[in-house]
């Protein structure tokens, strides 16, 4: 299993032809208490860069982006009753869907960790 | 002689100045904490001591109530006293000074509100025959008239209920002046520095918001613009952009921007929140505005912010002219006219519809006039020039301690500063907002625009004097030297004085109480009962 990093502050976790996409812990701190999240119903066909969820924090709305292209397999609908858990375990538990992999090659637009962790740092 | 030796002590006993006592009732002598209505009103009681009409027969069938209501009965005294108390834990323009940025909450003379209570005005009714109020419209004509002055524009719609209204009535006429073209373009470009119900409007009408960039000094990228008008070209409704925009900056290529969106066959929106910066001094119109709306209850004057309604006229320029909607005041040899219905309209007049049941605040109106004619068109000018006076003031006063993210230029009505200067003292923006409730001021607005991090953005507005200004920037002087010598606590829980400490947002947003609820009756153990 691959991890990989969007420049939006999603990290995206490959395993065969399927990733999870949740949000990352600089996203998280950076947003604050979150009180709200909004999945995609499991069949949703996404493009890379469309809004897959929604994210609210006391402070902000913000979508989460597709890093990739794919149809949605799974939501982790526990998020949607217990919101607090994105800010608890980001980029664990609180993954926030799962989704085929349609083109691999997009992979590649995205950073590994050590790249993301230098991206952040210029922020 | 006589003489009265049981006199009443003349001087304090000798406690000490920082004694309080704990008081029996909470109260804080004039402080005093008010339960809501339901919690000491009494469910079974009625401020009205009628006997019940046995002999009327109830006419209303189905619609007989089932069950009790529910609503506390209170005497006159109680409920008057209830709402006073209240009213005293508010923060007010009447109790202090506002410097809530992009809302413009200047002093409401009380001119205003002697005019908005003649009889005349304040007894029409909107459904009376329209006969009957030819005052009414000729208040309205000539507002709108004023209106259509100061933003050299042909036309105005009247009846648009506050800003975020407006714009929808804006864009509704962009909407239907693209329509009556054969035209159906997808895409509303919106600045990053616009205020944010900009893109929410554009959505909400089914456009496509593409957002525009802003430079480094705060303003719109006008390079990035033509690339983006380049990229989406026959595909472009309009422009929705505040000037002055939300950091408080006049976009000085307005003009540039208004000849590149018009050259797309696109139209300009301008959100006219921040106009009291500019009345008298520029007209919206001379730098190719097709449509703002005029925030009435910020530029002229009326209560608002949980004091009064809002009203937001749209002016319109010449191209959009025809699609204002209705209704709409004609003037005809016989005097003013109230165009009501479509059937009423001439070929000329192509209403894009009706966005209110009747014709908008009509206290908004004699209020704003009122402020309008009062000063006359030097006084508004001078109200425009001192608006931007202060905030200047304010931004000299303070530009040394706290940090202006666009450098030291010259700000409009308001001035908008960044967090950095609180860097490493561990005091955020929303602490020291709260502190600043301690030392009695509503804060600033904060974390707004969001192109700015941790934003603070202040507007004084031309109502305070200038030794009001000076002890506000002390004070602020004084909050800033206070989290730099690293005094966190009078930020982390602050605020400590006023009626409520720091509120739980995160719990109010999570497992929010939208209903009261009567508290289960406390058990009554036998012990207790006897």
């Amino acid at each position: 299993m691959t991890t990989y990093y969007s420049k939006d502050h999603e990290w995206i976790a490959v395993d065969g032809d399927t990733a999870t996409i949740g949000i990352t812990s600089y996203a998280q701190e950076q947003l604050g208490d979150v009180v709200y999240v909004e999945l995609p119903e499991a069949g949703k066909a996404l493009s890379q860069g469309d809004e897959a969820a929604v994210v609210e924090s006391v402070k902000a709305a913000s979508e989460v982006y597709a890093p990739i292209d794919g149809e949605v397999v799974e939501a982790n609908n526990a998020l949607v009753d217990e919101p607090a858990k994105v800010n608890e375990d980001p980029e664990g538990a609180a993954w926030f869907i799962k989704m085929t992999v349609g083109n691999s090659d997009q992979l590649s637009d995205l950073m590994d960790e050590a790249a993301y962790k230098a991206y952040v740092e210029t922020l | 002689m006589s003489m009265n030796t049981q006199g009443r002590p003349t001087a304090a006993g000798d406690v000490g100045e920082s004694f309080r006592p704990k008081t029996f009732t909470g109260n804080r002598g004039l402080d005093m904490e008010e339960p809501l209505i339901f919690e000491f009103g009494s469910l079974e009681t009625t401020g009205v001591d009628l006997d019940e009409d046995e002999s009327a027969e109830f006419e209303l069938g189905s619609f007989k109530r089932t069950a009790e209501i529910g609503l506390p009965g209170l005497a006159e005294p109680e409920a008057m006293r209830h709402y006073v108390r209240l009213s005293r834990n508010n923060y007010a323009i009447d109790s202090g000074l506002y410097p809530l940025g992009s809302c413009t909450m200047k002093h409401n003379p009380r001119l205003n509100e002697k005019m908005a209570r003649l009889p005349g005005f304040a007894d029409i009714h909107p459904l009376q025959p329209v006969s009957s109020v030819p005052g009414a419209l000729e208040l309205i004509d000539a507002l709108a008239h004023w209106l259509m002055v100061s933003t050299n524009t042909s036309a105005v719609a009247m009846s648009p209920k506050a800003g975020a209204h407006g714009e929808l009535c804006g864009m509704m006429a962009i909407k239907a002046a693209h329509t009556a073209a054969g035209r159906d373009p997808k895409i509303v470009l919106v600045p990053e520095s616009a205020h944010g119900t900009n893109p929410a409007t554009a959505a909400l009408l089914g456009y496509k918001v593409v957002n525009i960039d802003a430079k480094d000094d705060g303003t719109v990228d006008l390079e990035a613009l033509k690339k983006t008008i380049a990229e989406h070209e026959g595909n472009i409704a309009g422009i929705m952009l505040t000037n002055p925009n939300t950091c408080g900056l006049f976009e000085r290529e307005v003009k540039q921007i208004a000849d590149l969106i018009h050259k797309a066959d696109a139209y300009f929106y301008c959100d006219g929140a921040n106009f009291n910066a500019i009345v008298g001094k520029a007209r919206p119109g001379d730098l190719g505005v097709d449509a703002m709306h005029i925030n009435l209850h910020k530029t002229f004057s009326t209560p608002h912010g949980g004091g009064g309604p809002g009203s937001g006229p749209v002016v319109l320029s010449e191209r959009l002219a025809p699609f204002a909607p209705l209704p709409f005041i004609r003037k005809t040899d016989k005097g003013l006219e109230l165009v009501e219905t479509e059937a009423a309209t001439k070929d000329s007049e192509q209403p894009f519809g009706r966005m209110t049941a009747f014709h908008g605040q009509m206290g908004m109106y004699v209020r704003a006039l009122s402020y309008m004619m009062s000063h006359g068109s030097d006084g508004l000018r001078q109200a425009s020039e001192d608006a931007v006076l202060n905030a200047n003031y304010v931004r000299v006063g303070l530009q040394d301690l706290m940090s202006l993210p666009f450098g030291e230029r010259p700000c409009m009505h308001e001035v908008l500063f960044d967090d950095s200067f609180l860097k490493d003292t561990g005091v955020t923006t929303l602490d020291f907002a709260k502190a600043m409730i301690d030392e009695g001021y509503h804060p600033m607005t904060m974390y707004f625009p969001l192109v700015v991090h941790g934003a603070m953005l202040i507007e004084p507005t031309e109502s305070e004097s200038r030794a009001a200004l000076d002890l506000f920037i002390a004070t602020m002087r004084d909050l800033v030297m206070s989290a730099k010598r690293g005094e966190t606590e009078r930020f982390s829980g602050a605020p400590y004085l006023a009626p409520r400490r720091r509120l739980d947002e995160t719990g109010a947003a999570r497992k929010p109480v939208l209903k009261w609820t009567e508290p289960a009756p406390a058990e009554v153990t036998p012990a207790a009962a006897e």
